[in-house]
């Protein structure tokens, strides 16, 4: 690691005064995605606002909505028994992230923050039709990842919470790599308000809502819906793990598992 | 900067630079070097101990962020002549070679039996996939752990 | 008194777990001296490139920053090169050609990440800051990757025309044309054996210190070997003479080969602690390792078994190409000759052999032994190859391994490769194996598969592997620079305890316990009475330390000599007590009595009356009870086993799940069976990870793109099953345990076990190792 300012803020205000102040600042939440770049040295901030300490930002809110602090982690989700009652594919999702170590220290926030194009709740805050709630203001979810790391936050913005809908049914499959155990794809399928949506994450430079699909699953969500279907791989992620062809196939294959759970 | 924490059941108040991590206080610092370093990325969990009672990889956790934490290592779970139901299944079932990845691995099998309640085999390969170990081939280490959950 | 519950045979529970469980280990990295610096090493970042310049002065501006030095500092110091230690002749009689290979590259670099500096500071930051601050000018050249071409690629050494190290046979040539001329059938395979990255969990790493009142130097470090070690810091980079350097292996958190070898890293440690008259520290990030750890495997090879009709095997035809890496690290050229070639016969009576292997450098980190080195790559053809053949003569792959099996009435049994198994029982562990996997059950737990959509395959390997390495006069004469025996002192102490202190090296291997059963059992004495002492140049003679299963068959060999001579001793003690004569005396569950009297004595009053030699005979009987043995084994030995690997894949993703994995091997007389089970397992998973995960793979740039644990896919607890694991005993007859080694056994026979039960669920001739999802989902387009 470069060396660097650590500050602990005490309020969201703070941090975000810490961050204007500062030359070149980044929050670090859980820390699971910042301190292993910290470590490589492929950052060198001259600030780390540590927002972790934060109450305010922590949590589990579900009522009419599934509503999640962004400091809550990945394991405090899939324990929490009404997240499960409300929302079984948001506790599935959480409990196939990273590892049990990485479970209890990742955040929320700090996933979506992030936008890894391999990162799992994105599947869900787009299929679900999430709203990313920011001290600054509420992002519709299918408009929150813009590409590969980049999101619609603005410089210094602070994720506050993620607020989900709680769709009549949905289900989450992951295909991992098997050596990071990323998603090399991940696949939310979801009905929400009568309509069919369905999520995916690890196949492209972010998370994305994919039109074939939906319109396959238009007509009911069957699994037969999807014999024969395929998506194009053109704008697919290709590595030694899967190829984009591989990918396009497997976003398929984890559509009908993630449908066969709904039945 | 100065950051306070409960090792083990001692209390630390230690000057440190703002870029430690708290795997260089728990060895270098304080000298407990049952906590290994395995890797660089986050993966290996050789690094493995607990914070406030849940297992955390030590080394991606500032120094800062552990600032009134209760963290505790390998060294404090058992001694020698008392040890942990998972330290007796460990040794009992054959669940290590080289010994460089038990510690991490023990630490996190405590966690993984303490947060599960009906563990099976399956369940336990599956709570270790953030500990490697090169030498074991998991099958012992699978079997101790089964072995411990009845113990503890 | 000798005790079944810890005596030889007995799965005692390890006395070293005690401080490994409690974090109680003293691994390097665990070692801080008072005022010690830290190293970082200037790495390259090109496969291949010439230094213009290396500009230092930023360096040492750092604050902390206390040198940098380069691999020409090393050079004006009078610092040599690393070494190979195994001398391969090509089969025109001339020698491999061994490039130079300075610690620290000097004026060209060969590899991402080889070493070409280091710089030393108050702390491991200002190591790091330096590092960065030195501004080296390379001028990169085109990297030589791919080993199959780089026979016609650029000429990376000055003296290593076509890049090839060695041009290598071994085998009756014209015999084995002939065999194939005669043929029914021929089976071929082209095979890649895909290179592997060790993965030891604990890194690297090295303390050096230099005493300038004694001129002594100690270096801690992570070896398998720590008087090899010494031998090559001392004789060949000539650091310091052997008497004024001592090595020092502590803990080390495992090995597979890839800490047999003397690096460049400790190299330089050792003597920068000299320079700058300060302890010196490295620890190797495990992206280093991925780097610059020797790495495994890596074969291009064409293979061909000639058959009768009926399944006999007539004819073998072996074609390498082996890739050295950029440089031939300690025993590389060993690796694919005499630990590949001599085992093609694998457990068959092929009549008719030749192997070629061409020895071909290229940009990539330097390959040398890895689990099993040699013998899993000629395990994998001539099980796969077997395997292949009686797919295409349409006969159950056990039975065309039961027909060409050496039976063991042909025992000892000289193969065309060189070597003389001693004795072997392959029927007995196939029958166990078969038995132990339900083979009878395969086709109904195949057809339930099919039913849901998946398919399902068996796979067989019937591995041999020659280990306990080695008999030194063989070795000599077939290149080896170092003699293979082992030393072994048993150190009575004055109250009886016993001291053991053994050249063998154990990094998980569990010697602090095997070790002790065996003498507890030889001298009767209890087991909490023995303690073993490895690792320390500075208070063992001599050894070789631990590889190549060698451990117990060569080590704990050496052990019995030396009790032996305790015991004879004992008697000539005893026998000057009773007044008699030794050949009188005998000696039974750690008690010396006199024959036909009822007069005796215990070990310990023995070993205390060695000590308080009251009317010794001092010109016949020397007080004390001390013995060193040094053993050279008459011969290699010859584990032997089959595996049995089912595997179930998703036919819609492709995934592989091993579903069984049954290992019945054949170690001959066990010390610790709890042991042997857990090597066992180890190594199941190591052979699992090749055939299914693991993959070194650099980019056409030379560029190492399974850098870290995120891309090299390392087997994890829910990767593998469970596994099956039993044996089958035909004692080693030349050893005087009967015992043959298992440290190898399990990478040894699993890869092709696997790759066999993929191949078959797939009905595919073959497929590319690791065998990952994406590439079998092609297959399964492929076959329909």
């Amino acid at each position: 690691m470069y060396q660097f300012n650590y500050r602990k803020a005490s309020s969201v205000e703070q941090a975000a005064d810490l961050r204007a102040n500062a030359d070149d600042g980044v929050y670090l939440a859980g820390g699971m995605t910042l301190i292993p770049t910290l470590k490589q040295r492929l950052a060198a901030p001259s600030d780390v606002i540590d927002v972790g300490g934060l109450d305010d930002l922590g949590g589990l809110d579900v009522g009419a909505t599934v509503r999640i602090g962004a400091l809550t982690t990945h394991a405090d989700v899939a324990a929490s028994s009404e997240v499960r009652n409300a929302l079984a594919a948001l506790s599935d999702l959480a409990e196939g992230i990273g590892d049990a170590h990485v479970r209890n220290r990742g955040t929320i926030g700090g996933s979506v923050a992030n936008s890894d194009p391999a990162a799992d709740y994105p599947a869900a805050v787009v299929a679900l039709g999430a709203t990313v709630h920011t001290n600054r203001r509420s992002i519709a979810g299918v408009d929150f990842f813009r590409d590969l790391f980049e999101t619609a936050l603005e410089e210094g913005e602070i994720i506050t919470s993620v607020e989900f809908p709680i769709p009549a049914r949905a289900a989450y499959a992951k295909f991992p790599n098997p050596a990071s155990r990323y998603a090399i794809v991940g696949v939310m399928v979801a009905e929400v308000d009568g309509t069919v949506c369905v999520g995916v994450t690890g196949a492209g430079p972010c998370a994305f809502r994919s039109a074939e699909l939906e319109a396959a699953l238009a007509g009911g969500l069957s699994v037969a819906a999807l014999d024969g279907v395929s998506i194009p791989s053109g704008n697919f992620n290709s590595d030694l793990h899967a190829s984009a062809e591989y990918r396009a196939h497997l976003v398929v294959v984890m559509a009908r598992r993630a449908v066969a759970q709904l039945a | 900067m100065e950051v306070t924490l409960s090792v083990n059941g001692t209390s630390h108040t230690l000057d440190v630079p703002d870029n430690a991590l708290l795997v260089e206080v728990l060895r270098e610092r304080l000298g407990l070097t049952g906590t290994h370093v395995g890797c660089d990325t986050s993966q290996c969990g050789a690094c493995v101990v607990h914070m406030d009672g849940r297992a955390v990889k030590s080394c991606t956790v500032l120094a800062g962020q552990a600032d009134g934490a209760d963290v505790t290592t390998i060294e404090g779970i058992g001694t020698a002549d008392e040890l942990h139901p998972m330290q007796e299944a460990f040794r009992e079932c054959h669940a290590l070679q080289c010994g460089f990845c038990t510690p991490g691995m023990i630490m996190a099998a405590i966690d993984l039996v303490q947060t599960n309640g009906n563990l099976d085999e399956q369940a336990v390969r599956d709570g270790l996939e953030g500990n490697l170990c090169r030498c074991t081939g998991y099958h012992n280490i699978v079997r101790a752990v089964l072995a411990a959950r009845d113990n503890m | 008194m000798a005790d079944t519950q810890t005596g030889i045979g007995a799965a005692v529970r390890r006395k070293e777990d005690a401080r490994f469980i409690t974090g109680a280990g003293r691994y390097t990295d665990d070692i801080d001296q008072a005022g010690q610096a830290y190293a970082v090493f200037l790495r390259s970042p090109h496969a291949r490139a010439t230094i213009g310049g290396i500009d230092r002065a930023a360096a040492l501006q750092v604050s902390g920053v206390a040198a940098v030095y380069t691999g020409a500092d090393l050079v004006a110091d009078g610092i040599g090169d690393l070494p190979c230690g195994w001398l391969v002749k090509s089969k025109d009689g001339s020698d491999m050609i061994q490039p130079p290979h300075p610690p620290l590259a000097v004026d060209r670099v060969n590899y991402v990440g080889e070493p070409y500096g280091v710089v030393i500071a108050d702390t491991l930051q200002a190591a790091r800051d330096g590092a960065e601050a030195v501004v080296t000018d390379f001028n990169e050249l085109p990297a030589v990757v791919d080993v199959a071409t780089a026979d016609q690629a650029d000429q990376i050494h000055e003296p290593v025309p076509n890049n090839q190290c060695y041009d290598w046979e071994l085998g009756d040539s014209a015999a084995t044309d002939a065999a194939f001329a005669a043929a029914d059938h021929v089976a071929s395979l082209d095979i890649v054996n895909n290179r592997l990255i060790p993965n030891a969990m604990e890194p690297r790493a090295a303390v050096g210190d230099y005493d300038a009142a004694s001129g002594v130097y100690t270096l801690y470090t992570t070896s398998q070997n720590p008087h090899l070690e010494r031998l090559v810091l001392a004789a060949f980079v000539q650091v310091a003479p052997e008497s004024r350097l001592r090595v020092v292996s502590p803990d080390v958190g495992g090995g597979f080969g890839s800490k047999i070898f003397v690096y460049a890293e400790e190299t330089a440690v050792i003597w920068a602690a000299g320079k700058l008259r300060r302890p010196i520290k490295w620890r190797a990030e495990r992206s280093e390792s991925f780097l610059a750890d020797a790495h495994g495997r890596d074969h291009v090879t064409k293979a061909e078994l000639a058959l009768s009709a009926d399944g006999t095997f007539l004819g073998l035809r072996v074609n390498t190409i082996a890739n050295m890496g950029a440089y031939l690290s300690t025993f590389a050229s060993s690796v694919p000759t005499y630990l590949y070639g001599t085992l093609m016969a694998g457990q068959y009576k092929t009549p008719a052999i030749h192997v070629g292997v061409r020895a071909l450098f290229t940009n990539t980190a330097p390959v040398d032994a890895y689990r099993g080195a040699g013998r899993p790559e000629a395990t994998y053809v001539v099980e796969r190859l077997v395997e292949t053949a009686a797919r295409e003569l349409s006969m159950d792959p056990s039975e065309i391994r039961r027909r060409n099996f050496i039976q063991p009435d042909d025992f000892p049994y000289e193969t065309p490769v060189a070597l003389t198994y001693d004795t072997g029982d392959y029927e007995a562990s196939l029958d166990k194996a078969l038995q132990h996997a339900d083979y009878q059950g395969f086709s109904a737990r195949r057809a339930a598969s099919e039913a849901n959509g998946n398919r399902r395959g068996i796979g067989f390997s019937s591995y041999i592997e020659a280990c306990g390495l080695a008999p030194s006069q063989v070795a000599l004469s077939l290149g080896a620079g170092v003699g293979l025996f082992e030393s072994a002192e048993v150190r009575v102490n004055v109250t009886g305890s016993v001291t053991v202190i053994t050249g063998s090296h154990s990094h998980g291997q569990g010697h602090e316990t095997t070790f002790a059963q065996v003498v507890s059992d030889q001298l009767g004495i209890s087991i909490d009475d023995v303690e073993v002492v490895h690792g320390d140049t500075g208070r063992s003679d001599y050894g070789l330390g631990t590889y190549g299963s060698r451990s117990i068959a060569v080590g704990g060999s050496a052990l019995t000599r030396a009790t032996e001579k305790i015991v004879a001793k004992g008697k000539k003690i005893v026998a000057h007590n009773f007044e008699t004569t030794d050949d009188n005396i005998d000696f039974e569950d750690g008690v010396f009595s006199e024959r036909e009297s009822n007069r005796s004595m215990t070990f310990a009053e023995v070993a205390f009356a060695s000590y308080v030699p009251a009317n010794f005979p001092l010109d016949e009987l020397e007080p004390g009870l001390s013995e060193k043995a040094f053993y050279d084994p008459g011969n290699f030995t010859y584990p032997a086993g089959t595996h049995v690997c089912e595997v179930e894949i998703d036919g819609e993703t492709g995934v592989p799940t091993i579903m069984a994995f049954v290992a019945v091997d054949d170690f001959g007389h066990v010390i610790n069976p709890m042991i042997v089970e857990g090597q066992v397992h180890g190594g199941l998973c190591q052979g699992i990870g090749q055939a299914l995960l693991e993959h070194g793979v650099y980019d056409e740039a030379g560029q190492l793109v399974t850098g870290s644990y995120m891309d090299y896919c390392m087997p994890r607890a829910d990767d593998v099953p469970s596994f099956t694991v039993d044996t089958t005993v035909t004692p080693c007859t030349h050893n005087p345990l009967g015992v043959k080694g298992c440290g190898e056994a399990g990478a040894i026979g699993a890869t092709a076990a696997v790759m066999n039960a993929v191949t078959d669920a797939l009905g595919v001739k073959s497929l590319a190792m690791p065998a990952t999802s994406e590439t079998i989902w092609k297959a399964l387009g492929s076959a329909g």
